[in-house]
């Protein structure tokens, strides 16, 4: 589809470690309408966070990428360097999970968030701070004007995912990756900043991907959802469909080990045993048949492919999809 | 009689503990006045933000941070005014299990060492004795002894080195553990495996816990009451279903709204909390949570609310509770 502002296709991507070769993505295909929000959902070394990688081509150098990743009509691994700079600084942003790390300590607030301003927007040092503090304002930090001058280390972790937002915002991107941004954050914490990034979102029409490990934190917010499992997308739907009908028994299994708020103290949860598969040793047939109570002899055998069956957006990789007829509870 | 007063007294009782850090010419608050105790078998689940002093409690619960005041029975006894041999020997009967199941254990000692180390500490002689133990541990929590002893704790995944963490507090036998957030650091497959884990080995070894997490959801699936903190002190307890069902503090409502539901229907509820709670090192006067309160009036910056019974065994801090 023409429309879509992002379409990743057949994009693999390939770590060569002592153990050999790591194949952290695995051939995934997704796209993106501009507005929209697409969540990534898996659990750590599933491949979430080196897929978004990808599409920010922001891969560690002995990485081996391939495939094609379309975006506002270019595509970013045959790209330039010098435009792919200038493409991830005014159309895709990113805010990364930990705001200590991802700030420089050493630099003030202001100093972050004007060079970025000043550098991409061509604006000058009154202009670039006006407009920072109007961007502090947004991101909902008091006395955006004392900030400025303050340093990471004086601000909450809230606070620094906050001005790490502001940063990601500020040259109005068409596309920003959220990868696990609430993670090192408290509940309440949490919750303001999901706000926040809604409705700026809103606010903008920019697309989001957010990544993350929790499917309460997607299910609310995105429009559509794509669960990952051992570097593969193993299920992808709109949320709604995903949450009402999910047919890869991974997808149930997750969300099942969940503690649930309505379920009664003591009562055991239902865990995936096991763990997910040693990526430098891929398993010839499905990934997760090892974990799954539904396997059966095909699933060792061969990998199921990613296919839609009644609703044509609703894709799963499994040869014995669960037919859902209620929701699972705990 | 005096005998049968200590049978009906609860394991664990603190009672108005003060914990405070000297930061520079500064005081943090981080442990206000607390009192709360546990039952013999019970689990206690004790959530909070961070900052809110939950570890601090944890760890001055252990004697591990000693508190300005305020007492600690474990068993009648006052932890507090021991010291040197008398609390040694008391620290096998209370463990503690921590965050970071991998920055727990060190990287360059083989896991039947760091398992057999408490033993060792507790003066266990006997190496076969040892040896038996160990075994006996890391076969409860699911490991394989003979296949594990011998190795170091990089060449395991983030759940196997909480299994081996269990291991080591199960080692003596202990009555009572304090778990600081031990599911934090790990995925959703994982940590519904170590949660049943300890459940399973609190049925098995007749444990006691302080159970502290962030995570209310995570806390509500083992806990028999729960006690919410904020700031230094405790806004609310009650049995865990009650307390969820109808919570009496505003705080404890706030942050049942937060969580995130995995249900597409439930539109989240715009921005229930505002605001970030204060530095402990000025704690603002009267109820502390009243600067972050929907309720709050100016009684709430006049006098600080004491726990009241609002229903059978829910007490709360709060002078204008939720109906």
């Amino acid at each position: 589809m023409s429309t879509q502002l992002l379409t990743i296709e057949d994009v693999a991507v390939e770590l060569p470690t002592p153990r050999g070769n790591l194949r952290a993505v695995d051939h995934v295909d997704l796209s993106l309408g501009a507005g929209r929000t697409l969540g990534i959902v898996g659990e750590s070394g599933c491949g979430k966070t080196m897929l978004s990688r990808a599409i920010l081509q922001l891969l560690p150098k002995k990485a081996k990428l391939s495939g094609r990743v379309m975006f506002d009509g270019q595509d970013l691994v045959r790209l330039a360097p010098a435009s792919l700079r200038r493409l991830r600084a005014r159309d895709l942003a990113v805010v990364f999970q930990d705001p200590m790390t991802s700030l420089n300590p050493v630099l003030t607030i202001g100093t972050q968030l004007m060079e970025t301003i000043q550098e991409h927007l061509e604006l000058d040092a009154p202009a670039a701070r006006k407009r920072s503090i109007e961007l502090l304002a947004a991101v909902g930090i008091p006395a955006p004007e004392q900030r400025l001058a303050q340093y990471p280390h004086q601000c909450s972790g809230g606070m620094r995912q906050r001005i790490a937002i502001a940063i990601a915002l500020s040259c109005e991107p068409k596309l920003l990756i959220a990868d696990e941004p609430t993670t090192a954050l408290d509940v309440t914490i949490q919750a303001q900043i999901l706000d926040l990034l809604a409705r700026e979102q809103r606010r903008r029409h920019m697309a989001m991907i957010i990544i993350t490990h929790d499917l309460g934190v997607v299910a609310g917010r995105a429009d559509e959802v794509a669960v990952m499992y051992a570097g593969r997308v193993v299920e992808r739907a709109p949320t709604q469909a995903l949450f009402k009908r999910m047919h890869m028994p991974y997808t149930e299994a997750l969300l099942a080990a969940i503690p649930k708020l309505e379920t009664a103290p003591h009562t055991p949860l239902p865990a995936i045993s096991g763990r997910p598969p040693d990526p430098t040793r891929p398993l010839r047939g499905c990934s997760f048949a090892p974990r799954c109570r539904y396997a059966a002899g095909a699933c060792r055998e061969a990998k199921p492919e990613l296919k839609s069956a009644e609703m044509p957006d609703h894709l799963y990789a499994c040869f014995h999809p669960i037919q859902m007829a209620e929701g699972i509870g705990a | 009689m005096m005998q049968l007063v200590v049978r009906d007294e609860p394991l664990l009782h603190v009672d108005n503990l003060v914990v405070e850090y000297g930061l520079g010419n500064k005081t943090v608050h981080a442990v206000s006045g607390v009192s709360l105790h546990v039952a013999r078998g019970e689990t206690l689940g004790l959530v909070g933000e961070s900052g809110c002093g939950k570890s601090t409690l944890g760890r001055a619960v252990l004697q591990l941070r000693r508190a300005k005041s305020g007492r600690v029975l474990f068993d009648g006894e006052d932890l507090t005014a021991m010291g040197g041999e008398a609390l040694r020997r008391m620290r096998r009967r209370v463990q503690l299990i921590f965050q970071d199941p991998i920055a727990s254990l060190n990287p360059r000692r083989r896991i039947g060492d760091i398992v057999a180390e408490p033993l060792i500490i507790a003066g266990v002689k006997d190496g076969t004795e040892r040896k038996r133990r160990v075994h006996e541990v890391l076969a409860a929590v699911g490991l394989d002894p003979d296949l594990v002893a011998g190795r170091l704790p990089h060449e395991f995944s983030g759940g196997q080195c909480q299994r081996i963490s269990i291991a080591r507090s199960l080692v003596l036998n202990p009555e009572f553990i304090v778990c600081d957030e031990p599911v934090s650091a790990l995925d959703v497959s994982i940590r519904a495996q170590i949660l049943n884990l300890l459940e399973e080995m609190k049925a098995r070894f007749g444990l006691t816990l302080l159970f502290i997490a962030h995570d209310l959801a995570v806390v509500k699936a083992v806990s028999d009451r729960v006690a919410v903190m904020y700031l230094g002190r405790l806004c609310e307890v009650g049995p865990s279903e009650q307390l969820f069902a109808k919570p009496a503090h505003p705080y404890t409502g706030l942050l049942l709204q937060a969580i995130p539901v995995p249900d597409p229907d439930v539109r989240p509820a715009e921005s229930v909390a505002t605001g970030e709670p204060p530095s402990p090192i000025a704690p603002p006067s009267g109820c502390r949570f009243r600067t972050r309160c929907p309720r709050a009036d100016q009684r709430c910056s006049a006098e600080m609310p004491e726990l009241r019974e609002v229903a059978i065994g829910q007490f709360a801090a709060c002078h204008h509770p939720l109906a």
